[in-house]
């Protein structure tokens, strides 16, 4: 809330949301925060939940939130009723601020109470006073945010205050935009991309143009029409603007090579990008600037970033092992400490795989009613796999869930994809461990061709023992017509095994 | 003496700067132009900044002590220096990171 109401001080006249005929400025948005969090004080309720796409009142709600020193809930309204009435159960007392579509999802649910968003961004005639209350390294919960629940029921991370103030000013210079800047958000609310990109984004004085539901041209169309200079998406998206653009070459767009001139950043993040995507953008777009964020929601999103220039020269680079570093999480950011360490919890030598750990003061670890995962030194076992190369890239391997052990081997999926995804005839692929009675796990590649594609599983397996170590190569490989993803662009392992569970023998070990 | 805690704001007697503490607590000398800056919103504004102490403060920018013990942010440029009693605080240099969000 102090982010915003620095805002607000510091350039209130600025457009915050929207667009710049007729956006919400930094005053405005601070004003209906206070609003807001009058309503919510009223409401009796213990937390603000939403089940909505990006508007307006979402920055208005977040802040509103954190104002009446409620937790901010955003829930996926893309669950299934059910789901959805579940999560908010669980966080009632609760007060939801919801869209028209959402409406009657929540209103039979007990000890929640339902606020039409349209209610949160009426004209105030009223300036609202601050309080003097906020301060940077406060306890209470600013987010809870349910994890996306891909391995069992979803946890509630929580992110308190300090994590938050640590992470924007650890990462963000206040009022570091341009009046001139816009930052596209197209990632949904319940992501914590989606929390991330309004608080960098208003401490660093950055309007906010929003596309509540992704598509690729519509996502194309903004950028022209709002002149947005910088943008996150995760991979999926990447792709399907990558597509976009290419159809529209196809059709003798003649735009000489500045496809999306005002784009000057472009950052991604959320999920592996597959190498064929990020080569053909950096191509497509040759003045943007690219950033590969990793990060978790337990860790306030972003620890680690691979930058522009990091990218440009991976691109030109002949040397593969500069050329790899395109495939990397970058270098871990100045605030934060990154760890390998082995299933004992020692630290393994530089260039070993293991699991990553991270520290420092944004990193929460913690989720409600469960005991913090950090361990007494502050460290955060991720849970994803990884290694850190000789020069300081840090390289995410995946799930360490998703690791297949074959033959007593380790064996990361990803690297099996980074192959598959490169032939050609492969426009998306997912290598999984089935049961093998013999070798604990078989490998088991599912496998979409591209348009006109008639790969076999002879030659794509014949791809991956060229590249990698014949144990690598797929036992064997279903062609289908989609891999299964959610709308933020998971992959969802668990329902491509059981999917594909006819290739396994049934053992279990 | 302004009472240091990270969150609180300090306004100078002598220019329009405002800052806003990241880092630091307890009592600390404190000041701007030379003078002992005041909580936000008791500043008189009235004077000027000393001449060893003017040569202002940049929007959005971190100042630190040589021990960083302190530091704060600008939120409201003016034209005096920021200072820990008689000695001055350093402009923190950062590497603005690239926008990743």
């Amino acid at each position: 809330m102090m982010l915003l109401e620095m805002a607000a001080a510091g350039f209130g006249d600025r457009i915050a949301v929207g667009s710049l005929d007729d956006g919400l400025t930094f005053q405005q948005l601070f004003d209906r925060a206070g609003a807001a969090a009058d309503r919510f004080r009223a409401a009796g309720a213990d937390a603000v939940a939403m089940a909505d796409v990006s508007s307006a009142a979402l920055p208005i709600s977040l802040f509103g939130a954190a104002w009446a020193d409620l937790p901010f809930v955003p829930l996926n309204y893309r669950l299934t009723d059910d789901e959805l009435a579940t999560l908010a159960g669980r966080i009632a007392p609760a007060i939801a601020v919801v869209g028209p579509e959402a409406t009657g999802r929540l209103s039979g649910v007990d000890g929640v109470s339902v606020l039409d968003r349209d209610a949160l961004l009426v004209d105030l005639v009223d300036a609202i006073a601050p309080s003097p209350e906020w301060d940077m390294e406060g306890e209470g919960t600013a987010i809870l945010l349910f994890t996306s629940g891909t391995t069992g029921e979803p946890k509630a991370a929580v992110l308190r205050h300090r994590h938050l103030v640590s992470y924007v000013l650890g990462s963000v210079e206040f009022m570091g935009a341009g009046e001139e800047e816009a930052a596209l958000v197209s990632v949904p609310p319940y992501h914590v991309a989606g929390m991330a990109a309004i608080l960098s984004n208003v401490y660093a004085g950055r309007r906010i143009v929003q596309l509540p539901a992704f598509d690729a041209a519509a996502w194309v169309d903004l950028v022209r029409t709002e002149g947005v200079t910088s943008a996150m998406v995760v991979p999926t998206m990447l792709t399907r603007i990558v597509e976009h653009l290419d159809a529209e070459i196809a059709d003798g767009a003649a735009r000489d090579g500045a496809y999306l001139p005002s784009l000057r950043s472009l950052s991604y993040g959320g999920g592996k990008m597959p190498r064929p995507t990020i080569e053909r953008a950096l191509e497509l777009l040759p003045d943007t600037a690219f950033v590969n964020a990793y990060g978790l929601t337990e860790t306030s999103s972003t620890v680690a970033l691979l930058g522009p220039q990091e990218h440009r020269e991976a691109l030109a680079s002949d040397d593969e092992s500069v050329r790899a570093r395109l495939g990397s999480a970058g270098r871990p950011l100045p605030s934060i400490e990154v760890s390998i360490r082995d299933e004992d919890g020692t630290e393994v030598p530089t260039g070993e795989p293991g699991e990553i750990w991270v520290r420092g003061e944004q990193v929460s670890g913690e989720y409600r009613g469960m005991a913090t995962r950090l361990t007494p030194e502050g460290w955060f076992p991720t849970h994803d796999g990884g290694w850190m190369g000789d020069d300081g890239f840090l390289h995410v391997s995946g799930r360490i869930d998703d690791v297949i052990v074959k033959g007593g081997q380790n064996i990361s999926p990803s690297e099996i994809e980074a192959v598959l995804v490169g032939h050609p005839g492969v426009s998306d692929a997912a290598a999984i461990g089935l049961p093998d009675a013999q070798w604990g796990e078989r490998i088991v590649a599912a496998v979409v061709r591209s348009a006109g594609s008639t790969v076999g599983a002879d030659e794509l397996q014949e791809a991956v023992r060229a590249e990698l170590r014949s144990n690598r190569t797929p036992d064997h490989v279903a062609f289908v017509d989609a891999l299964p993803y959610n709308d933020t662009g998971k992959l969802l392992r668990r329902v491509l095994r059981a999917d594909l569970a006819d290739l396994g023998d049934g053992s279990t070990q | 003496m302004p009472n240091l805690k990270p969150g609180s704001r300090f306004t100078s007697d002598v220019c329009t700067t405002e800052v806003i503490v990241v880092k630091g607590a307890g009592e600390a000398d404190l000041r701007c132009g030379g003078v002992p800056m005041a909580s936000a919103g008791s500043a008189s504004g009235a004077g000027t900044p000393a001449p060893d102490a003017a040569s202002g403060t940049l929007m959005g920018k971190r100042y630190v002590d040589a021990e960083e013990t302190i530091e704060v942010l600008c939120t409201k440029p003016g034209d005096g220096s920021l200072g820990l009693g008689d000695t001055l605080l350093d402009l923190k240099e950062a590497k603005p990171l690239p926008a990743s969000d």
